[in-house]
């Protein structure tokens, strides 16, 4: 294999997995900017969706379609469980009692996962077979082709919901001021449980189709999560197209990086990619600058 | 502040005859690892409590600590308090240059920046084979001694960690009382107002972060030479978040509470064994439920608590008052 198509091939599963991440930062997103809370869980419900996929087709042996569908809908609900008992009870809360409480609820999570599933590794099976496509040189397997069109199919309808339903446009509201959003009638905590609902929904949904290409286990919530909060950071947590792009560009860098440098620091070029963003343009890649608000 | 170093006093009495009272090296083992807790949950204390800050890469500087001793003494022959010296030094120039950047960041984005550089040094650990041996750990690493004096039983380390915690909590204290307790409490409860008060809030924060780094750091070397042994899974994500929680339950700013939580949370697992598979439900359990009733923490729960009791007992309250 020539050094081109090595190329294209890093490039092609990077932007699979890059993907991924977007959909895991979309959530992000939603959450900062319906409640400006940084949610340290979020990565805790993309592990949910996968495990109780595997939950419901290995154990509970539902058709592959249904068990996929139901487990969305648990990591949904528990998200919006995780969101009345732990979130909602706080009142005044400081954004460092916030940062403590979600990581609480995130090990939480973790902990009652691993002991009621136990700490085995499992996989989903791939959604239409295992036979390779060839595409640029690259090979490309048909789990790829899924995870690309729910990606776009999610961010379409997601970019939909936010410009023209009432409750999009609500949610749009308490991101530019709750307050303001409360006095013409917005039911801010309604709307606050509902974005936890959507953010959880959608990262139970990227565990999902990952879980068939890199396996699943109760631990795999913090990195996932972690990467996720990456995407969102270079997007600046818009919860739109900047997120996205920011997702891609990691996954394409790690990939790269894990391809060409070493795989066991592909983690790593995560982080300090993170951490240059944060001290360098903390405002994220692609929007401009705006004053800081004391 | 006499008073305060009276109580000091009496705890650090109270510390020094426990060994006489016990027997058995086992409990004497796990209370020379309260210890290095203690120092720990101290030092992010001062970061977490007084100056408002969260770390939750703690784990780093802790494991920086012993990863530079451990290799100085066990693969180059260095004199242990040497090495001691070097980590601290490079671990304090580090927390210092990053320091500056990290803490410009503020709630969540800081949370994110510490967890952040705490997995990168963690999978330097893993993955520098060579120099930190990975996954398998560092073997063979030379107790400490003093001039004929080899730390090399459970009594020994005892008092080797517990000199060590003990002058990091007397520190602790003073700086609680000093101005500069008071300046890193104005940036806790408003870092614009502390600013314009005169106080150099971003200079303040950064050497906070430093002395901290460096307490951590100083407690790895020491849990190197007392353990002897180092692999990267004791220096994880999980472990700052264990800290944290120390931190949280004994109560943000009290020393005292920092000692209590680092004392529960290592002796609970020692004399629970069926919490070893439930440590981190509990965990998760504590950090929220501390968080949401008893966001002062434990110390400062119980006074609260003995307050409301003598308000039940007019009688007493009256003698008292």
């Amino acid at each position: 294999m020539d050094f081109s198509h090595q190329l294209s091939q890093y490039l092609l599963s990077g932007l699979a997995t890059g993907a991924i991440y977007a959909l895991i930062g979309l959530g992000f997103a939603i959450i900062y900017n319906s409640t400006g809370i940084i949610n340290f869980a979020q990565g805790e419900f993309v592990m949910l969706g996968g495990m109780f996929g595997v939950y419901f087709y290995e154990i509970l042996k539902f058709p592959l379609a249904a068990a996929l569908l139901l487990a969305v809908l648990c990591a949904a609900a528990s998200g919006v469980i995780f969101e009345r008992l732990a979130i909602r009870p706080l009142r005044r809360a400081t954004p460092l009692g916030l940062v403590i409480i979600t990581i609480g609820g995130s090990i939480l999570v973790r902990g009652i996962a691993m002991l009621v599933w136990g700490k085995d590794t499992h996989a989903l099976p791939t959604f239409s077979g295992d036979t390779p496509i060839a595409l640029a040189g690259a090979t490309l397997l048909p789990q790829h082709l899924w995870i690309f069109a729910l990606t776009v199919l999610l961010i379409a309808v997601n970019k939909l919901f936010f410009q023209f339903t009432i409750t999009g446009k609500a949610l749009r509201a308490c991101a530019v001021n709750r307050r303001a959003a409360g006095l013409v009638g917005i039911d801010v905590r309604r709307m606050t449980m509902f974005s936890f609902l959507l953010a959880s929904g959608m990262g139970a949904l990227a565990g999902i189709i990952v879980a068939p290409l890199t396996m699943t286990s109760y631990d795999v919530g913090i990195m996932l999560g972690l990467k996720g909060f990456c995407a969102a950071i270079i997007g600046g947590m818009s919860n739109g197209i900047g997120t996205v792009l920011g997702g891609l560009l990691l996954g394409v860098l790690e990939s790269l990086g894990a391809g060409l440098i070493s795989s066991g620091y592909k983690d790593a070029i995560t982080f300090i990619i993170l951490l240059l963003i944060l001290f360098l343009r903390p405002q994220g890649l692609f929007s401009r600058g705006d004053s800081e608000r004391v | 502040m006499r008073r305060e170093l009276l109580k000091f006093a009496l705890f650090a009495l109270v510390v020094l005859t426990v060994p006489a009272t016990i027997k058995g090296g086992y409990l004497l083992n796990v209370l020379v690892y309260v210890g290095i807790n203690t120092m720990l949950a101290v030092a992010l204390n001062l970061l977490l409590g007084f100056a408002g800050q969260i770390s939750l890469g703690q784990a780093a500087f802790y494991g920086l600590g012993a990863y530079i001793s451990g290799v100085l003494t066990a693969s180059h022959g260095w004199n242990p308090w040497l090495s001691l010296a070097v980590a601290a030094l490079a671990v304090g120039v580090l927390a210092f240059v990053i320091g500056f950047p990290i803490l410009k960041l503020k709630g969540h984005y800081l949370a994110m920046a510490t967890l952040g550089f705490g997995i990168i040094v963690y999978i330097v650990f893993n993955e520098f084979v060579d120099v930190t041996g990975g996954p398998s750990g560092l073997p063979g690493i030379p107790g400490m001694s003093f001039g004929s004096l080899r730390f090399d039983s459970d009594l020994k380390s005892y008092y080797l960690i517990w000199s060590a915690a003990l002058l990091v909590m007397l520190l602790a204290v003073n700086l609680a009382h000093s101005r500069i307790g008071r300046a890193l409490r104005a940036i806790h409860d408003s870092e614009v107002a502390a600013q314009v008060l005169g106080v150099n809030a971003r200079l303040l924060k950064v050497q906070i972060f430093t002395c901290s780094a460096v307490i951590s750091c100083v407690a790895g070397s020491l849990y190197a030479h007392t353990v002897t042994f180092v692999s990267p899974s004791t220096f994880g994500f999980h472990f700052s978040v264990e800290l944290v929680t120390m931190v949280i339950i004994g109560g943000l700013g009290s020393i005292y509470g920092s000692f209590l939580g680092a004392a529960l949370l290592t002796l609970l697992p020692e004399f629970l064994r069926a919490f070893q598979d439930y440590d981190i439900v509990v965990y998760g359990l504590l950090l929220i439920v501390m968080t949401m009733f008893m966001p002062g923490g434990l110390v400062q729960g119980a006074e609260t608590l003995w307050r409301a009791l003598r308000r039940l007992w007019p009688g007493r309250a009256g003698q008292d008052a």
